[in-house]
């Protein structure tokens, strides 16, 4: 099956710096694109514990520690890092193309429900 | 080393004899097994001198060096130099040791080819190693698997090349190998097993090397590290009996009563030496024999190795062959935690030992191999053996004459005079002092439970590591970050830790980088919290709180108006008074805070960092009736001096006019109480999740001195506080004694150095808030707007 890509054409590269992510507002929603490492991946911001703006947070490999109490969530996957958090977040598919960061906004994917949505 | 050993204990028996040593190298003599680690940036040549020239002159010792002996005339007692010099001997002793065994290979003299045995081969290699040298070394033991790590420190791009089936086959079986393989490749150096190098090739440099079969391998640089043999030539030229080395009896004589010979250039009962402890013992027994003490007698018992390379522990002593009879082996292995040991036993006594990965019993195992100890009742704990409980008692049963240190020969005798002469406390000061365990390290928990038992003021070491991406303890990492000169901590994570950090380890590195290079380091923002990023406190909702600062507690109408008008400007939901004797903006956008910061006009206040937050202050002899010393500007001026800079943890100082300490300065981090002509200088206060009265550091007369030392306690702190540790903490820990000797009871020179490095550091910091107007990127606190207009988002 060839997935159809709808890709929307967000930020040039250059404008998150490595190890690090900016929030990108679209629609109703913000999400967070990070740069690991020349690698670009995308996760809805908002932590599902408290709403803290992940990304504000610190990178550790692959993964995003939440700014306001410490949360860790996989930025590949969006699962979180320890069993105790029930939540998971929405991933985007991303890609660079001339430099410029693209995200399909119609592809985001949870790997599961929480119990408690 | 084993020559000059010889000498020392020859000193201690008979100081009379009139000595001169010749030497070819130009150094004096250092510590050869602690080359690796000058190789690795962790020691400097300086550090591992081991008599240096004062000892020879203290000593009236003759010390000829650069001098190299020509021939050796037994009959009429006479050594020849070089340049023709003769020189007459009653005694005479050849500690000529080793040279590297360079294996007949064509090629070997190219450019560009090392060994790697002496000080200068390591300042040669020193000078080549550069970032992407690809780099082969020939031989996977010991000394060529520390060779490659010190180069690959350096950025070289090393490769192993051995020619056995697995590395260092001589201490460890082909598991342990094999586990210590992994190990090595997981710190980026390649390792290729088994290959037997047929040329080394290239026109007059090296450009490669062609193995046995047929296979080539591009290299910048050779090390040869495949072994050593005697040097055996002076043995030679003086006519007496030489094998392989020059060979000695058990009392370390040679076939000429006048010669005896010591070290790596010997060989007894057709063996040679190539391991430090051996040889140590063979200088005490020469020391004896020469000082007409002859009786003691040299057997070579099966030596402990340690591998030298930080993050992989390997343990090997006793015997190593499973297949002889009667042995029987116990081992464990768990691949995921890259750890492997195994115990050879006989007769119920362990004889013999592998540890790969997880060394933390050696010293028990040691223990029970030099006693002898009936493991019957054990067995069912051999592979995870409790914990002594009568610690010190095995210690307390040995005799004062038996050796502790067997590389540096220290008895126990000696330490436990050492302790009582010297007042030593820690096992740095015991290092210091006796030497003892300042080699291979295997004795270090005997001289540990030695101290224990002996010192009546023992100090534990306190070793907590930072975290599991960087298993170091701090005082470990700030000497190898300072030792391999590491900017970054993306450098520190990937030479010496998982390449990954954490939030642990990440914050802790930068502010490590930051003191240790004061200020003059590469700064990677991706590795501090978001808060020091843009400069101002996140709160929950995800906006941000704005402290001004406002030095001393004072403020004026000018800038209480700009408060009031930022505030109606952007909206701020709240302000207020905080407890510092400061104003709160609270509720602040990110995207406002540049804006916010230029309206104010007003310095970082710093609320948000592990730095100096304030100085609190009262009113003093400005205003209050019972001032008696003028807080407010004493206040003032200490926290100009100060603002701007990080510490382990937040920093809270405050200043009072007279001792009824209304700005409370006994719960502050550092306080300065005012009495009638002297200033109280008080540290480690706390008023928060702890509450504790601070020490009092010193009493001076005047603000100037008072400033000193409040300089001297803060440079002190920031330099060996942990970091996250609260200066109640780190006074705690260390003591305020400890405190005052280092500080303000230091020699000058010591106090000149601590202030030097705190205005060093201090001339190259800023405020954080001028970034309002030159952020570190576009987007620092700018938010992205997506370039095309975008749908709402779909979840599938």
């Amino acid at each position: 099956m060839i997935t159809q890509r709808n890709w929307t054409k967000i930020t040039r590269t250059e404008n998150i710096p490595p190890r690090e992510g900016r929030s990108v507002k679209v629609g109703s929603l913000e999400i967070a694109v990070f740069n690991i490492n020349g690698r670009f991946l995308t996760i809805e911001n908002a932590c599902p514990h408290k709403g803290g703006p992940l990304c504000d947070g610190m990178v550790t490999g692959t993964a995003v520690v939440c700014p306001l109490h410490g949360r860790h969530f996989d930025l590949e996957t969006g699962i979180p890092v320890r069993a105790s958090e029930p939540s998971c977040l929405a991933v985007f598919p991303t890609c660079v193309e001339d430099g410029v960061i693209l995200v399909d906004l119609d592809a985001g994917h949870r790997a599961f429900e929480s119990d408690a949505a | 080393m084993a020559g000059v050993a010889c000498v020392e204990q020859i000193l201690k028996r008979n100081p009379e004899f009139d000595i001169t040593i010749f030497g070819d190298e130009t150094h004096v003599n250092y510590n050869r097994i602690m080359l690796s680690l000058v190789l690795a940036g962790e020691k400097s040549a300086d550090e591992i001198v081991l008599n240096d020239a004062d000892w020879y002159r203290s000593n009236k010792i003759r010390a000829r060096l650069g001098v190299k002996i020509a021939g050796i005339d037994r009959h009429a007692r006479i050594v020849t130099d070089e340049q023709g010099e003769s020189t007459p001997y009653d005694r005479l002793i050849l500690a000529t040791g080793s040279k590297a065994f360079i294996p007949p290979i064509p090629g070997v003299d190219k450019d560009n080819v090392h060994v790697f045995r002496t000080l200068d081969d390591t300042h040669a290699l020193m000078a080549k190693a550069r970032k992407g040298l690809k780099t082969v070394v020939i031989g996977g033991g010991l000394l060529g698997l520390e060779a490659a790590r010190g180069l690959q420190v350096r950025g070289c791009d090393v490769t192993v090349i051995h020619l056995a089936d697995s590395l260092m086959e001589r201490q460890l079986d082909a598991t342990g190998g094999d586990y210590l393989r992994r190990r090595i490749e997981g710190l980026g150096i390649r390792v290729m097993l088994p290959r037997q190098t047929a040329a080394i090739m290239g026109n007059g440099h090296v450009d490669g090397l062609r193995f046995a079969t047929g296979e080539e391998l591009k290299a910048d640089l050779v090390v040869i590290a495949a072994g050593i043999k005697p040097n055996a030539d002076l043995g030679r030229i003086a006519g007496i009996e030489v094998n392989r080395g020059i060979v000695v009896n058990d009392f370390m004589e040679t076939s000429d009563p006048q010669i005896f010979a010591v070290g790596e250039c010997t060989e007894h009962r057709g063996q040679t030496f190539g391991l430090v402890a051996p040889l140590f013992d063979q200088a005490r027994v020469l020391a004896a024999t020469i000082t007409d003490n002859r009786g003691p007698v040299f057997s070579a018992a099966a030596p402990a190795t340690r591998l030298k390379i930080m993050g992989i522990d390997i343990f090997s002593a006793g015997a190593t062959d499973d297949k002889a009879e009667g042995v029987e082996t116990v081992r464990y292995e768990d691949p995921a935690l890259g750890a492997y040991k195994k115990l050879l036993i006989k007769d119920n006594r362990l004889i013999g030992m592998i540890l790969v990965g997880d060394v933390e019993d050696e010293q028990t195992y040691l223990d029970w191999m030099r006693s002898g100890t009936d493991l019957a009742p054990l067995r069912r704990q051999l592979l995870f053996p409790p914990a002594a409980s009568d610690q010190g008692l095995e210690v307390a049963d040995m005799p004062d004459s038996e050796t502790i240190c067997g590389c540096n020969g220290v008895r126990k005798g000696d330490i436990i005079h050492s302790i009582h002469a010297h007042g030593i406390t820690t096992m740095a000061e015991l290092k210091e002092k006796t030497r003892a365990s300042t080699s291979c390290g295997t004795c270090a928990g005997l001289c540990q439970k030695l101290l224990r038992a002996v010192a009546p003021d023992f100090q534990e070491e306190t070793k907590t590591s930072l975290c599991a991406c960087v298993p170091f303890s701090y005082e470990r990492l700030r000497e190898i970050v300072k030792g391999q000169k590491l900017k970054s901590v993306e450098e520190v994570l990937a030479i010496y830790g998982n390449r990954k950090g954490c939030e642990v380890c990440k914050p802790a590195l930068s502010y490590m980088l930051d003191m240790l290079w004061c200020g003059d380091h590469d700064e990677d923002r991706s590795a501090r919290f978001i808060n020091d990023r843009v400069h101002a406190n996140i709160q929950k909702d995800g906006t941000f709180s704005v402290v001004p600062r406002m030095r001393g507690g004072v403020t004026s109408p000018d800038e209480l108006r700009r408060i009031a008008d930022v505030a109606d400007k952007y909206q701020i939901p709240m302000v207020k008074v905080t407890g510092s004797q400061r104003l709160d903006l609270l509720g602040v956008k990110k995207a406002d805070l540049p804006a916010v910061w230029r309206d104010l006009g007003m310095p970082s206040g710093q609320a948000y960092a592990k730095g100096v937050r304030m100085v609190k202050t009262c009113v003093g002899t400005e205003f209050c009736r019972f001032g008696v010393q003028d807080s407010t500007n004493t206040g003032i001026e200490l926290e100009a001096r100060l603002e701007n800079l990080f510490t382990p943890h937040k920093f809270k100082m405050g200043v009072v006019g007279c001792p009824r300490n209304c700005a409370e300065a006994t719960v502050k981090d550092l306080g300065l109480i005012g009495q009638d002509g002297s200033w109280q200088i008080v540290v480690g206060g706390a008023a928060g999740k702890s509450v504790r009265k601070a020490d009092l550091l010193v009493t001076v007369e005047t603000r100037q001195e008072a400033i000193e030392a409040s300089e001297l306690f803060f440079q002190y702190y920031r330099e060996n506080g942990n970091y996250l540790e609260r200066s109640y903490d780190f006074v705690e820990r260390l003591g305020i004694e400890k405190i005052r000797k280092d500080t303000v009871y230091a020699p000058d020179e010591e106090k000149r150095k601590l202030l030097e490095r705190l205005h060093r550091s201090k001339a190259l910091s800023h405020d954080a808030w001028l970034e309002g107007d030159r952020p570190v990127n576009p987007t620092q606190f700018v938010p992205i707007e997506a370039i095309e207009k975008a749908r709402e988002p779909q979840l599938v």
